[in-house]
């Protein structure tokens, strides 16, 4: 009697315990380490509904490799130092992939970490000097700024002589200011202003004299979306009529809500907006609008373009395993014919910096207007 | 020439908005020695509650009015009666930290409960722009300046002027001997408070058409109040509006002529001088020290 | 009394020992960043909560301590070397920002201390050849000492108990003394203390010099920590976050910051359940234990002491009323 009991139970057991291993390796587990409070909220906040959107995109068509995706967000509170713990308890939990933080000086710090964990770690974060660390985990989701200014270079070199650069007093800001000054040298463009504002800055008057005061031919305008708006308003309320350059952050849909028609007339480069003319990416649009109830901004792209990529590396490397996903990373280049999620196709260098094509767009009429595509920087045919 | 008066009348704009935030914050401290580190978020608020009757359907002025009363009987009756009246007899000490305590819990209630993107909010002046003797200044510029010094003669008037302002005042110079002239020392309180409340929302419909409601738009207003309150001088209201101006105009000044990554410095530089020489601010009056 | 406090001292210390063995590096982080903080807030409590003084620029010093190790090693010397000079440098700046205290007092100290935050944060923030500006420092090291490394997570934790430990001790060494007895006398009626010969001047200064130094040493340990430094932790935010901790804990009680710190640091990971939201329920908790606790956590057992003399004393006087009527 007590024998079969036994029995029975040691065979439960056994059952269990290979039903619970199993069960561990039923899902794909990624970690969402996203600024939800502090200066990086409305980054982070729309990366994550990106990423979230994907996933459950990808887990309602059967997950990757027949297995669901299981995401978990954390709020880095903007804070590198939060970021970094972060990371390394994802890393203590066994996640095969890391998403965020977005910000640059977050992200700085806490790949260390995913490093450290031999983590794949996608970023949203910008900042030239993510890639040049000699960390094989780190995985852009947008432009670096070195590979997005030299277009902007080339654009300004066609419409200014003499240039007023406005900047945000933050890395992202100052690593704007740093890269297009030393593209521009030796360009037939010269800087004539170097003008700093702060983050959260609402009276941009004194910017904008100063700036006017250069008599420069135009303006490079590389500050947060809510600044972007007040710069905006503040040039149309002392009468600048030249041509008002940026970058994403310029034109966005959040910048022309907040600053009206002032930002009618200002030109950007964008490599990722939700009015651009690709089906894939208005599909996007309808997709987050229905899932949200607003307009995405790139971070949302960035978020949602992010889980897909790393759908493709999984697929490429066959395996649920970290290193390998990142050694699939290197060198891979997406086709969005074949994963529609990732809109445009994308590859990676070794690196982790990430090359595709993107759009000049204007503001015309409260609208985002793509007004040319210009082709990745190793376009393949 | 024009430039200097470019920067300075925006400069009148913003600090008047300073001022306001400021008059309320030196208010609440003379009546309750309450220091309040939430008077930034008790800015924001009445914009978001503002925010909330404009999306039920109510026209701008009727908003206003209607977040006055709520912000009335939440910052200034709820806040007395729930945190300042029970931390009263402890010190500053454990009011400030509650304060602290509840600007992080406004902030993030917003955020998390209403959205943690910026908001656009209607301006109450036409978006007019007009240039006087070449130097550009918008409807907003001047609304918000003759609305903000309105409402600190307003407040003025009514503490040196009517019964209840001079029971006030009585109150904030010396608690006991008011209470043994038979004023009713909380209710006098709680007036302050209310003024506190009223004003702060008025701020709010000034501000925020050019803040954009954010949650976070209370940290650097109240930080900016502080300064202002400080070195226009703590015990006098008219003192709010000069060292609201004047940390609003240097700043500009600053921006444009030294250096704009130390923009903020001047600002300090000037409160620091004043503390250091005088202490009660530029239009105070000496306060004697108890023993 | 004594007895059972240096028993649960002991405990304490054992526990802080053994506990972060058991857990991963997350948590090994986490306790090691309470610690950081612990030295900090102990710093604070000396100046705001033994001797009474307003100090909402406490953050600066931390900042200071940890731009000067950081900076240091960046140049090559050793973070041996680094440590004192952050210790003697934020001492003197904290003598020097003493001096508004000596003509100001209350509300503008304390806007005074906010205002030198602002200023050192500004410096730190523009002076990108000295700081790294807003990019700030990256890759620091951590120390090591006799050939041992504390670059492992376990190790450093160790190396910064063992700070904690002596700067504790060296803390309540110095209030035992006449010198702790004449910075309460600061805080409680300086005036009285002025006549009875307590130079006040002195020990004001003192208060916030000590206060500093200690900050500085914890910003030294911090940069090692993170192991990078930048602007973001040195802000006025963050000196009213380190002035929550202490009232929080206790200003005055010698634990204070241990309880201060742990809720400052490590509540809002607990809280962290409550997603979106955790940072409103902490903020609501603030605000609750405040008006429960005006003198802070560590007030409890004087509350229930308090209240059991004042229960016994009731009694008391009901048996002597009754016994006084039936005489």
């Amino acid at each position: 009697m007590q024998k079969r009991f036994a029995l029975k139970l040691a065979a439960a057991c056994a059952f269990a315990a290979v039903a619970g291993l199993s069960h561990a390796q039923q899902t794909i587990k990624i970690a969402n380490i996203v600024e939800l409070s502090g200066p990086g909220t409305t980054a982070g906040t729309l990366f994550k509904n990106g990423v979230e959107l994907a996933v459950k995109e990808i887990n309602e068509a059967g997950g990757i490799l027949g297995k669901k995706i299981e995401s978990s967000t954390v709020d880095t509170q903007t804070n590198p130092g939060v970021a970094k713990g972060l990371t390394q308890k994802a890393v203590d939990d066994g996640v095969l992939a890391i998403f965020g933080p977005v910000y640059s000086g977050s992200i700085m710090v806490s790949m260390a970490e995913s490093k450290r964990g031999e983590v794949p770690n996608f970023t949203g974060g910008e900042a030239a000097s993510i890639t040049a660390q000699g960390n094989p985990y780190v995985f852009r989701t947008a432009f670096g700024q070195s590979t997005s200014f030299p277009k902007v270079a080339k654009y300004i070199n066609t419409k200014a002589k003499t240039l007023a650069v406005i900047y945000v007093n933050n890395d992202f800001g100052k690593g704007g200011r740093d890269t297009i000054t030393k593209l521009l040298d030796g360009s037939p463009t010269k800087i004539v202003a170097d003008i700093s504002t702060d983050a959260g800055q609402v009276d941009f008057s004194a910017a904008v004299l100063k700036a006017k005061q250069s008599n420069a031919d135009a303006i490079f305008a590389y500050t947060n979306e809510e600044e972007s708006a007040r710069l905006l308003r503040e040039l149309k309320k002392q009468g600048w009529n030249k041509p008002v350059i940026g970058e994403t952050t310029l034109t966005g849909q959040k910048v022309i809500e907040l600053a009206g028609d002032a930002a009618n007339g200002a030109v950007a480069h964008v490599g990722l907006t939700v009015d651009a003319p690709i089906p894939e990416m208005l599909k996007f649009k309808a997709k987050y609008y229905q899932a949200y109830g607003s307009i995405s901004d790139h971070n949302g792209i960035k978020g949602y373009t992010s889980v897909y990529v790393l759908k493709a590396a999984i697929e490429k490397a066959g395996k649920l395993d970290r290193k390998a996903v990142a050694q699939a990373l290197h060198g891979i280049h997406v086709s969005a014919k074949k994963y529609p999620g990732v809109i445009m196709d994308v590859s990676f260098d070794d690196k982790g910096d990430l090359d595709r094509e993107s759009f000049l767009v204007e503001v015309k009429n409260g609208r985002q207007v793509v007004t040319a595509t210009l082709p990745a920087l190793n376009a393949k045919k | 020439m024009t430039d200097f008066l470019q920067l300075f009348f925006s400069g009148l704009a913003t600090g008047s908005i300073y001022a306001l935030a400021a008059l309320g914050f030196t208010l609440l401290w003379q009546a309750s020695g309450t220091i309040n580190f939430a008077q930034g978020e008790f800015v924001m608020l009445p914009a978001f509650m503002m925010l909330g009757f404009l999306a039920a359907g109510f026209p701008l002025v009727l908003s206003f009015v209607a977040s006055c009363v709520l912000s009335v009987i939440v910052l200034g009756w709820l806040f007395k009666r729930g945190v300042v009246d029970p931390l009263f007899k402890y010190g500053m000490m454990p009011i400030v930290v509650a304060t602290i305590g509840l600007s992080i819990a406004m902030r993030n209630a917003v955020r998390a409960g209403y959205s943690a993107e910026p908001q656009p909010f209607p301006n109450l002046f036409p978006d007019e722009v007009y240039n006087l003797f070449g130097v550009t200044v918008s409807a907003t510029d001047i609304g918000t300046f003759v609305f903000a010094i309105a409402l600190v003669l307003v407040t003025q008037a009514f503490l040196a002027k009517t019964v209840t302002g001079r029971a006030m005042q009585a109150v904030a110079q010396n608690t006991e001997s008011a209470s043994v002239l038979g004023i009713n020392v909380p209710r006098m309180i709680f007036y302050t408070f209310a003024i506190n409340a009223v004003l702060a929302a008025a701020a709010a419909i000034l501000v925020t058409p050019t803040y954009l409601a954010k949650f976070d738009m209370g940290a650097s207003l109240g930080n900016k109040a502080f300064f202002a309150a400080i070195i226009g001088g703590f015990n006098n209201s008219r003192g709010a509006l000069l060292g609201g101006v004047i940390v609003g105009v240097c700043e500009n000044l600053a921006a444009a002529y030294i250096s704009p990554a130390y923009k903020d410095a001047v600002a300090l530089i000037i409160f620091m001088v004043v503390i250091l020489f005088k202490p009660q601010g530029l239009l105070g009056k000496k306060v004697e020290r108890k023993v | 009394m004594k007895k059972l406090g240096l028993l649960a001292g002991l405990l304490g210390l054992a526990a802080c020992i053994f506990v972060p063995t058991l857990l991963k590096s997350h948590g090994i982080y986490l306790f090691t960043y309470w610690l950081i903080y612990v030295i900090a807030t102990m710093g604070l409590n000396l100046t705001i909560g033994y001797a009474g003084q307003k100090s909402l620029g406490h953050a600066a010093f931390f900042g200071i301590g940890a731009y000067t190790v950081a900076v240091m090693m960046q140049a090559g010397y050793s973070f041996w070397l680094g440590m004192p000079l952050a210790a003697l440098g934020c001492f003197v700046v904290g003598l020097a920002l003493g001096f508004p205290a000596l003509r100001v007092q209350t509300i503008y100290l304390a806007f005074a201390t906010l205002g030198f935050n602002t200023a050192v944060w500004l410096v730190m923030r523009n002076e990108e050849w000295l700081t790294g500006g807003t990019f700030g420092i990256n890759n620091i090291a951590r120390p090591e000492a006799f050939g041992v490394s504390f670059d492992g997570n376990l190790s450093y934790y160790y190396l910064v108990l063992a700070f904690a430990v002596v700067l504790g001790l060296l803390l309540w060494g110095l209030l035992s003394s006449p010198w702790g007895k004449a910075f309460t006398a600061l805080r409680d009626n300086p005036i009285r203390a002025e006549s009875l010969g307590v130079d006040i001047r002195g020990y004001t200064l003192l208060s916030f010099a000590i206060g500093a130094a200690y900050a500085g040493i914890a910003g030294g340990l911090f940069g090692s920590l993170v192991q990078f430094i930048d602007p973001a932790p040195f802000t006025v935010e963050a000196s009213i976050m380190m002035y929550l901790m202490v009232v929080v804990g206790g200003p005055g009680y010698f634990l204070g910051p241990l309880v201060g710190a742990a809720v400052g640091v490590i509540l809002p990971e607990w809280l962290r359940f409550a997603q979106a939201w955790y940072l409103f329920v902490f903020g609501a908790a603030v605000v609750m234990l405040m008006i429960w606790l005006p003198d802070g956590l560590l007030s409890i057992p004087d509350r229930i002491r308090a209240k059991r003399q004042s229960r016994e004393a009731s009694a008391a006087r009901a048996a002597n009323g009754t016994s006084g009527v039936k005489a």
